[in-house]
């Protein structure tokens, strides 16, 4: 089985299927962002342009996706990316439907096997899913017929995520080649780290992260350079947060959960604050205009100091925005087959 | 059962508890191995019924040391019927049945039935396994002596491992007057931590919690040492990890009274198999990625950790192959890996999938036949697993040539979670004798199963 990928623009980079034509609608996934080329990333990106410019607008709506329904499957607790989704597709004129696994038949004990099965027999054309098993909207993928699209599984993946976070970079900043983005915070368990790795690194940046060694995979070692065998071809290893922030053109404090202390990864999380909190010391290491990002939840004081999350460097409010625009090119990209994915102010799509 | 002559002629036998490896007939009567004539040809057997072997290997029935059969407690996945039909489509004449079941079988009660049933109902001989612990909690000795009685072949709580160092021991010291051995499956929990697959670069890239080698490695290491202490019989279920084989050698080096067993999935997939393109490493992870058909406890390992294992495996570090034959149902198998079950179907797969060692100069087919057959009896202490005059009649006819197409839809298990679903294997099981009778032939005849 092929992975179908996203077409963008005219899909002339496409890597799998071709769009054969627009009444077609043949259903693609985002399910990470392995499957996007660079050029790809770029078309997605210049097409969350237009959509903040439709978000910034006094009335925000669009009938590009006018008819369709949109359901947002949730089995995990999560605001901002769930109301992101919900108003992105809401813009864009679609019907969004919000299912949380609590509150659904899930909890009388139906599979995930057969809720996929019952949304699909409704007849849907997106389903976004965020579930806390690596792998869940792969699986899902085999079921239904609606693009799926991956709104964070297990501590593999959240595509969306490092897209918004590219966006605010390359708005900022520009080209995102050569650049240097230093990732702070748990990557063993963070989707969010691993996306971001991938995310940079396909754009041309040069990633470092810096963590408790508890907090990387055994087969990594600080103070080195992966190589291809690993996947993540050039991925810097940093001995400690300050070689990591030093002169960096990004810092990305990623959340440390409480379970890290619970399961014996960190000693205390005021340890963790005192050896690998970006606070406004750490901060001064990085450019004078490097940009201060956090995917959010934020815990202000362990992973983040509070002076920092609100200081001048900090994006972090802009990327929320952000992540609807870019969600909404993403619904568009993924629901509007066989049409250009760049909405211009003015333009009905 | 009629005093039934049968005569396998001029096919390859192998028999390596006989030193056995020439063209030449098997004679059997009334359910017994009469005798292998040599230098046969030309020779006409009167009253023989003459089952045509030439180009065939002719070998003695298979034993397997490791099998669930989910029965009682779990009749959905597989019972004692379909389990061991399973078994005799993949050769197997004799497999052993782990206690994991529902009820446990921990006493004589349950493991007294499983017999009665299987005698009746199943079509090749099933010997018990007693649990180590009541229930398998890994709490109290399950009272082993009232189990040997029964007439079980070894103890495991396989599935669980025996955490607690003490019990061990003492189950590892009780056993020797009943000169059984332990099967422990060596699992370190607190190291596995939750893990879903071997840790490394493919868990790492698919976000799943990987478990080190280790968990396995610390475990073994420590059960061996207890064998030496206690001067007692262990037997090493599913070994899977480098570790532990620089263990085991150490171990067999200093006489600790231990054997090993691996399993054809251990000996032939890895796990980049994960991805779900049947071991190809994809520049893209697809909708295949995350097939639970992988999933399996010890994992699927490295590629280094799998030549490492046909290395021992081929030169007898590594005693027999053991199919940990575990079926389970849909329900448990089509959905996240996370929520999967642990367990591969291997019976009618086993053979034909090591089988392609031999072609690729891995192993030889000798050893490979001795790994199933001489070894496995050795291990049981019983009369089983060759062809020697008086010996009950079991063997296996295996076409060396014989192409085919995993298809589990085919399968006599009930259930069919494999992995090697679509592949071609080389090598195939074609016929299986039980006591002098046909438990197994391969149709020709269209919708037949294959």
């Amino acid at each position: 089985m092929t992975n179908p990928t996203i077409t963008v623009g005219n899909g002339a980079e496409a890597e799998a299927t071709d769009v054969a034509d627009a009444t077609a609608s043949p259903r693609h996934h985002l399910l990470d962002l392995d499957d996007l080329s660079a050029s790809e990333i770029s078309d997605l990106l210049d097409s969350a342009e237009g959509m903040l410019e439709i978000t910034g607008r006094d009335v925000r709506k669009t009938p590009a996706l006018r008819g369709k329904t949109i359901i947002t499957m949730f089995f995990e607790n999560s605001t901002r990316t769930r109301v992101s989704f919900e108003q992105a597709g809401k813009i864009l004129g679609a019907d969004v439907i919000n299912v949380t696994a609590s509150a659904s038949s899930v909890s009388k004990g139906e599979s995930l096997l057969n809720t996929v099965k019952t949304l699909q027999a409704m007849q849907i054309d997106a389903l976004v899913v965020r579930h806390p098993h690596s792998g869940a909207p792969y699986f899902i993928s085999n079921y239904t017929d609606a693009a799926v699209v991956n709104a964070g599984d297990g501590t593999h993946a959240h595509p969306t995520q490092s897209l918004l976070d590219l966006f605010t970079v390359r708005n900022h900043i520009g080209d995102i080649a050569g650049k240097k983005i230093a990732i702070v915070g748990d990557v063993l368990y963070s989707r969010v780290a691993r996306s971001s790795i991938i995310a940079f690194q396909k754009m041309g940046a040069e990633v470092t992260i810096s963590c408790p060694n508890t907090l990387i995979p055994d087969e990594w070692q600080l103070g080195t350079v992966l190589d291809e065998s690993t996947g993540f071809d050039g991925l810097k290893l940093a001995k400690n947060v300050d070689e990591a922030v030093d002169s960096a053109d990004v810092v990305m404090a990623l959340r440390i959960q409480q379970e890290r202390q619970d399961s014996g990864h960190v000693p205390t999380l005021r340890e963790y604050a005192e050896r690998w909190g970006i606070n406004s010391e750490r901060m001064a290491l990085a450019n004078d205009d490097a940009l201060l990002m956090h995917p959010g939840p934020m815990t202000e004081g362990v992973e983040i100091s509070s002076d920092v999350a609100h200081g001048a460097q900090s994006v972090v409010e802009e990327q929320v925005r952000n992540g609807v625009a870019v969600r909404m090119a993403v619904l568009y990209a993924l629901c509007a087959p066989g049409k250009s994915t760049r909405v211009s102010s003015g333009d009905e799509a | 059962m009629a005093a039934r002559k049968l005569a396998i002629t001029g096919g390859r036998v192998i028999d390596p508890a006989q030193g056995i490896d020439m063209i030449s007939d098997v004679l059997i009567s009334n359910g017994k191995i009469v005798e292998i004539v040599a230098d046969s040809s030309g020779e006409s057997y009167g009253d023989y019924e003459v089952i045509d072997a030439s180009g065939k290997i002719v070998a003695p029935g298979f034993v397997d040391l490791h099998t669930h059969l989910r029965d009682p407690g779990q009749e959905w996945k597989e019972t004692i019927i379909t389990g061991t039909r399973a078994a005799a489509r993949g050769g197997f004449t004799t497999i052993s049945a782990m206690p994991n079941t529902d009820p446990v079988q921990d006493s004589a009660a349950v493991v007294d039935d499983v017999m009665r049933r299987a005698a009746t109902d199943g079509v090749v001989r099933v010997l018990p396994i007693g649990a180590i612990s009541v229930g398998q909690k890994g709490k109290e000795l399950a009272p082993m002596g009232e189990l040997a009685d029964s007439g079980v072949i070894g103890f495991s709580d396989d599935g669980n491992p025996v955490a607690d160092a003490n019990l061990m021991r003492q189950a590892l010291s009780y056993s020797v007057e009943l000169g059984l051995p332990i099967i422990n499956h060596a699992e370190d929990k607190k190291i596995a931590a939750g893990g879903v697959m071997s840790a490394g670069a493919v868990a790492t890239r698919l976000g799943l919690a990987g478990v080190p080698a280790a968990a396995e490695t610390v475990m073994v290491t420590r059960d061996l040492h207890l064998a030496d202490l206690t001067k007692s019989r262990l037997h090493i279920p599913h070994i899977s990890t480098m570790g532990s084989l620089v263990a085991l050698r150490t171990a067999k080096e200093s006489g600790v009274d231990v054997t090993a067993e691996v399993t054809p999935h251990h000996l032939t997939l890895n796990d980049e198999w994960i991805f779900g393109l049947h071991g190809e490493v994809p520049a893209i992870v697809g909708s295949e990625a995350y097939d639970t058909n992988t999933k399996v406890n010890p994992p699927l390992r490295s590629r280094a950790d799998v030549e490492a294992l046909i290395e021992a495996l081929s030169d007898g570090l590594i005693d027999i192959i053991a199919t940990d034959h575990a079926p389970h149902s849909a329900t448990d198998k089509v959905c996240t890996y996370n929520d999967a079950a642990h367990g591969i179907n291997v019976l009618e797969t086993a053979f034909s999938s090591v089988f392609g060692l031999v072609d690729v100069g891995k192993i030889s087919a000798v050893r490979l036949i001795e790994s199933l057959t001489a070894g496995p009896a050795e291990i049981l202490r019983k009369d089983l697993g060759s062809l020697k005059k008086g010996f009950s009649a079991d063997v296996a006819i295996i076409d060396p040539g014989n192409k085919w197409v995993v298809d589990p839809t085919q399968f006599e298990s009930k259930s069919v979670n494999s992995p090697l679903t679509g592949v071609e294997l080389a090598g195939r099981v074609v016929q299986t004798i039980y006591q002098g009778e046909t438990v197994f032939e391969l149709n020709a005849v269209a919708g037949a199963k294959q």
